[in-house]
């Protein structure tokens, strides 16, 4: 994974000696070898590339060529503010996709499901920075309620955090919903025509325990896969909504980092992606054995 | 004799053109919103066919008389910051959005499909490795490979395409493979290797066709999100270069700034967008439930 990642960035044209260069004028070509030297980015690929993973395994993330900083001192501050805006939306997208999966799923082929479903899809399609940007446009022509410009930390004032994450994580919550409402309604419908089910209904119980206790717990974990795999696509998919939202998160600094190909932080920011991409998975496994012990490992 | 060659000859073919218009007729009425759907990409197709006749102003000019006009007779859906016509920069960005996507979502289903094939029809250890790397492939988030890609690649349509196309070689591998790994098992593969047929062929010409069901369905699938990437990196301002119009690039962080005084700036190319990755969602879905139902709910 680390040797893609290191391969695709070197693929672009012009480096960050040019860029900072750019502005310039006109610069003598070996006052731009002595900062390529100082940067070590005259050195060949493979030696930078076994340098960063010897970095890596120390725990080293290098130093960013843009900000003169070692990378890990500015990535640290950004992770919980991505973190807790992941986390929040998967909130909201659950909230509202298992429910509105299972009324879809119990009322099949009816209105209300085609309506649904249509809800849901729409959020599917609408692309989620163009739907904050219309929430944000929305309060500011009917309430005249501005978005703090800038990030205010939950220590500073907490209602005001709140406010602040609620909408971003509200719009994106809401493209993710529509994936776990999918499958909520699928997997609950499969279940729905198994013989226990019947069985359950011919014994008299009330659609609520039947639906609820005995279909939708062997209907989750289809569901379960798709909150890990929609969590671990929301941090990258943040990017544009932090932008929107002026959240200084991962997301977004990855794109200012892509711009100023600042190689060893967008190296770094995608590993870093890519690691929580991964846990999540081995989470989501985990959890397999948890919901359903018809699964669980080495017994 | 030729007259009554003739006369078969015609009910014959009559019946053919009813044939293909009843499938269309019977998946309309089975499938509604499968339809609306196919209608809006149709709409969309047209719209990008034929812009420079349904365009009411060139899309590039600019007019510093009528900045941030609101939506009037003159200018249908309003003008932006620099004058230029919002409704004809919509119906050209129809164009820019549909090239795009349908583009890069041929270019990696093919790339994929390819992959797949070779990498389940010859099996073992190709198999293996291939599947390892498109694990990693897909394990990164599709808009950050996009990014990655496209920044590297530069801002140019055709890298943009190559941008988008390479997240989904990895799907279109998935799904190719797991058909051909069921196809390759059935007897008249069997009987065409008894018969001595090469393997390239068996692979290309026996197998490769009957995986068109789910192709076509993955391909309608990506179409959405392949248009929906493109739209975010021209947001992002690592899209379609400038002057094509994108509907993206029209929602960009300049167009925010006026959004308070120019609601409409925001409002139709989003509205755009929707509807065209709706439509490609809804036809999407109804085809997967009608030619492949074992992907349903996937």
């Amino acid at each position: 994974m680390s040797v893609v990642i290191f391969t695709l960035l070197r693929l672009a044209p012009g480096d960050i000696v040019d860029i900072l260069f750019s502005t310039a004028g006109y610069v003598s070509p070996s006052e731009k070898q002595a900062i390529m030297k100082e940067l070590g980015i005259d050195r060949p690929y493979w030696v930078q590339y076994v340098d960063w993973m010897r970095q890596m395994l120390t725990g080293d993330l290098g130093k960013s060529y843009r900000y003169d900083q070692p990378a890990w001192q500015i990535i640290r501050p950004l992770v919980p503010v991505t973190l807790e805006l992941a986390a929040l939306s998967t909130l909201f997208a659950v909230l509202i996709g298992v429910p509105t999966g299972v009324i879809s799923a119990v009322r099949q082929d009816t209105t209300l499901d085609y309506m649904l479903r249509v809800f849901s899809l729409a959020g599917l399609s609408m692309p989620a920075f163009w739907l904050g940007m219309v929430i944000i446009l929305g309060l500011v022509t009917w309430f005249a309620w501005i978005p703090p410009l800038s990030y205010v930390s939950p220590f500073q004032d907490l209602k005001l955090h709140a406010v602040q994450f609620l909408l971003p994580s509200l719009a994106v919550g809401y493209r993710s919903s529509a994936l776990i409402m999918r499958i909520t309604r699928s997997s609950l419908l499969e279940v729905m025509r198994e013989d226990y089910i019947r069985t359950a209904w011919a014994k008299g119980q009330t659609g609520r325990v039947v639906i609820w206790r005995h279909a939708l717990k062997n209907a989750l974990l289809p569901v379960v896969t798709v909150i890990g795999i929609e969590f671990a696509f929301l941090i990258g998919g943040l990017v544009v909504t932090e932008t929107v939202f002026n959240l200084p998160g991962v997301a977004r600094f990855l794109v200012q980092a892509i711009l100023w190909r600042d190689y060893p932080i967008v190296q770094n920011l995608v590993m870093f992606i890519a690691i929580v991409v991964i846990l999540c998975n081995l989470l989501v496994d985990m959890l397999y054995g948890v919901l359903d012990p018809r699964v669980r490992y080495g017994s | 004799m030729a007259v009554s060659r003739v006369e078969i000859a015609v009910p014959a073919r009559a019946r053919a053109r009813a044939g293909t218009w009843t499938t269309i007729v019977r998946f309309a009425r089975k499938k509604p919103l499968g339809a609306a759907g196919g209608v809006l990409i149709l709409l969309m197709l047209l719209t990008s066919v034929f812009a420079e006749i349904l365009q009411t102003h060139d899309p590039i000019a600019t007019d510093a008389a009528a900045t941030l006009a609101a939506p009037g007779p003159d200018h249908w859906l309003g003008t932006d910051h620099l004058g230029r016509d919002i409704y004809s920069r919509i119906v050209h960005g129809a164009r820019v959005s549909l090239i795009v996507g349908v583009a890069s979502t041929l270019l990696g289903s093919v790339l994929g499909g390819i992959i797949g094939l070779l990498s389940g029809y010859v099996g073992g250890n190709t198999d293996l490795v291939t599947q390892r790397i498109l694990d990693i492939l897909q394990g990164l988030p599709l808009l950050v490979l996009a990014l990655v890609m496209s920044a590297a690649l530069g801002p140019a349509v055709h890298n943009v395409i190559i941008a988008i196309s390479i997240p989904i070689i990895p799907r279109a591998a998935r799904v190719i493979r797991s058909s051909v790994l069921s196809i390759r098992e059935m007897q008249y593969v069997e009987a065409a290797r008894s018969l001595g047929v090469r393997h390239l062929r068996i692979a290309f010409r026996h197998i490769l066709p009957n995986t068109m069901g789910p192709f076509i369905v993955l391909c309608t699938a990506q179409l959405g999100s392949a248009i929906l990437v493109e739209a975010t990196l021209s947001f992002l301002g690592l899209g379609v270069p400038e002057p094509y119009p994108s509907w993206g690039r029209m929602l960009s962080v300049s167009a925010a700034e006026y959004a308070q005084k120019a609601p409409h700036l925001v409002l139709f190319p989003g509205v755009a967008i929707s509807l065209a990755v709706f439509g490609s969602n809804l036809l999407g879905d109804a085809l997967r439930d009608t030619l492949d139902p074992r992907l349903r709910g996937s």
